[in-house]
């Protein structure tokens, strides 16, 4: 275990702090990812059922979703991570409230809800997309890649290892979407996609290497309120020079 | 958000014949509406998901033009090979805006269609004449540091927040629609309106009207070698425009055989500084040239409390994208 920061000790100080990322979850009691998970699944019900007595209010509601969805909801089916998923949903559902509330995956985070701080981007075939501006209808049948795909196992994605190895955040609030982002962001500079700071976009082909004016540029849609860009910078560019320059080269992980 | 009915147009027939319908919109990328609708500034009652019509290809056309289909989205399109060499003006505007997350979901249509993002149309507690006619235009007396110093009225000082129409307007496209009473083609500088007396309208379309594609003429080609798109805003990337400059020149020798100016943040439509080309036409470019050029691009603007900056720094910002344009050669 690593030594304690000062704040992360007043932290734990706090008595009974089971949700402490410092320390392992005592047997028996609730971790935060599970907390997630289980209230991302049942919506308040999974809340209430972080208190001891609510187990057969959350059991209730769980019938309760489970009985026929309002008659304006549609039938969706894509592939989240690699497996098949179905569902009624809500047309007001976003993607990525499908993710976190229906599918339980909470790694993509819902930062400002409006396309502003790219905590919540995904891969969409592929591609990288503010998912919290994408209504889930309108990306039937589509191939979802989130934080939770990007590992094979337990190895992590290059771009994992880089933000650990360069410490490319702080409280993580930002690090799903930066991850993706990033992940989305090299497949684009593959294919040889120009950017705002491109000298001259008339001149196609191969790239040159991502300078880090590039590479602050094309992740400008990820903001990072603890200020880690110099490392989600480096990790960036160590995972960006390690990659084959032509695009046809590598098979996309994404 | 409130509840609506969600349709999968199939095809344009059938996604016009539905969007003609009281309270329907078409769903695009959605980078705009849908934010719009958490906000309850639409409210929609039938959304009409156009992402599965045939309208996304981009191409080169018998004439030498190049046909952007509507649903082709903003990064593919920057990152076209024949727009990037013949029209790189358009590729430039459409990498200033946004974010790559943005410009992987958003269509050159719904570029076009984007909405203001003048605050006080954002937030429905205010009055708004252009999301709520009559009931007043909030930004006159309030905070108007982004908003329109040019073809303002009364009623509405509301800027256009995009950067792919500047260069779009700069080089004439034309921009195809179908609508309930069949296909037409308009010059994209009848797309856009001023607000005048009905800021509610943002372009000059008919109720159900879909974008199928917008073209690019082959003449505007002759702008590759000389264009430049300037974009000044509070941050260096990931911001609206306070201005923009789509600029564009053919050179003859050492004179200009035609101008284009086309800028952003100042107008409620991307403005198009004719007065400013007429005085370019047949010049040889400098710096005296470009500074009265300057002038008389901005000689009607009227600023308000916050934004009278603007006037300056438009001007400034054309000198600029006329150096820079002159500077860049093939």
């Amino acid at each position: 275990m690593t030594s304690l920061l000062p704040d992360e000790r007043q932290a734990d100080d706090l008595p009974d702090d089971a949700n402490s990322p410092l320390l392992p979850a005592p047997a028996g009691q609730l971790t935060r990812r599970a907390f997630l998970a289980e209230s991302g699944t049942t919506g308040i019900a999974g809340i209430l059922a972080s208190a001891p007595m609510a187990a057969s209010v959350a059991s209730a509601a769980q019938a309760n979703a489970d009985a026929a969805p309002p008659s304006s909801s549609m039938a969706l089916a894509l592939r989240v991570n690699g497996k098949p998923h179905a569902q009624q949903v809500d047309p007001r559902t976003t993607l990525l409230d499908l993710l976190r509330e229906q599918m339980a995956l909470p790694g993509t985070k819902k930062g400002c809800d409006h396309g502003q701080c790219g905590a919540c981007t995904v891969l969409a075939n592929g591609r990288r997309i503010n998912s919290c501006l994408a209504l889930a209808l309108s990306h039937d049948g589509a191939e979802i890649t989130t934080i939770e795909g990007l590992a094979r196992g337990s190895e992590l994605h290059p771009m994992q290892a880089a933000f650990i190895k360069h410490d490319g955040f702080q409280c993580g609030y930002c690090t799903s979407g930066q991850i993706c982002s990033a992940v989305g962001m090299l497949r684009e500079a593959e294919q040889g996609a120009p950017s705002h700071v491109t000298a001259d976009v008339r001149r196609t082909g191969p790239m040159a290497p991502l300078s880090d004016a590039e590479i602050r540029e094309r992740m400008s849609g990820n903001i990072c309120r603890c200020g880690a860009y110099p490392g989600i910078v480096a990790a960036v560019r160590e995972v960006s020079l390690a990659m084959p320059r032509a695009a046809s080269s590598r098979r996309s992980r994404a | 958000m409130k509840p609506f009915a969600f349709t999968r147009a199939t095809d344009a027939d059938t996604a016009v014949q539905a969007a003609t319908q009281p309270g329907a919109r078409f769903l695009a990328g959605g980078t705009n509406i849908v934010d719009l609708m958490k906000e309850g500034v639409e409210a929609p009652d039938r959304l009409v998901d156009i992402n599965r019509l045939p309208l996304a290809a981009i191409e080169a056309q018998p004439g030498g033009g190049l046909r952007l289909g509507a649903l082709a989205r903003n990064s593919d399109t920057a990152n076209h090979p024949v727009l990037r060499t013949r029209y790189p003006l358009v590729a430039q505007a459409i990498l200033a805006g946004a974010s790559g997350q943005l410009r992987n979901a958003a269509t050159n249509g719904g570029n076009l269609r984007q909405r203001t993002r003048c605050p006080y149309f954002y937030d429905v507690t205010q009055p708004c004449n252009k999301r709520a006619p009559g009931t007043g235009c909030s930004a006159l007396q309030g905070f108007n540091r982004n908003h329109a110093v040019l073809g303002t009225s009364a009623k509405c000082i509301a800027s256009y927040p995009g950067d792919m129409a500047q260069a779009l307007h700069a080089l004439d496209a034309v921009v195809q629609l179908q609508g309930p009473s069949g296909r037409r083609t308009i010059p994209i500088a009848q797309f856009h309106r001023l607000p005048g007396e009905t800021p509610e309208l943002d372009a000059n379309l008919a109720p159900g009207e879909l974008i199928t594609a917008i073209d690019l003429p082959a003449e505007s080609a002759r702008f590759a070698q000389r264009s430049h798109y300037l974009k000044v805003r509070d941050r260096a990337s990931y911001a609206f425009a306070l201005v923009s400059v789509a600029a564009a020149l053919d050179m003859e020798g050492s004179r200009i055989r035609q101008a284009r100016i086309c800028l952003g943040g100042v107008a409620h439509m991307p403005w198009r500084a004719r007065e400013a080309e007429a005085l370019l036409q047949g010049a040889e470019p400098g710096l005296p040239l470009f500074r009265q050029a300057a002038d008389a691009a901005l000689a009607g603007a009227t600023g308000f409390e916050h934004n009278r900056f603007k006037i300056e720094l438009a001007k400034r910002s054309i000198v600029r994208a006329l150096e820079t344009t002159t500077r860049s050669t093939a």
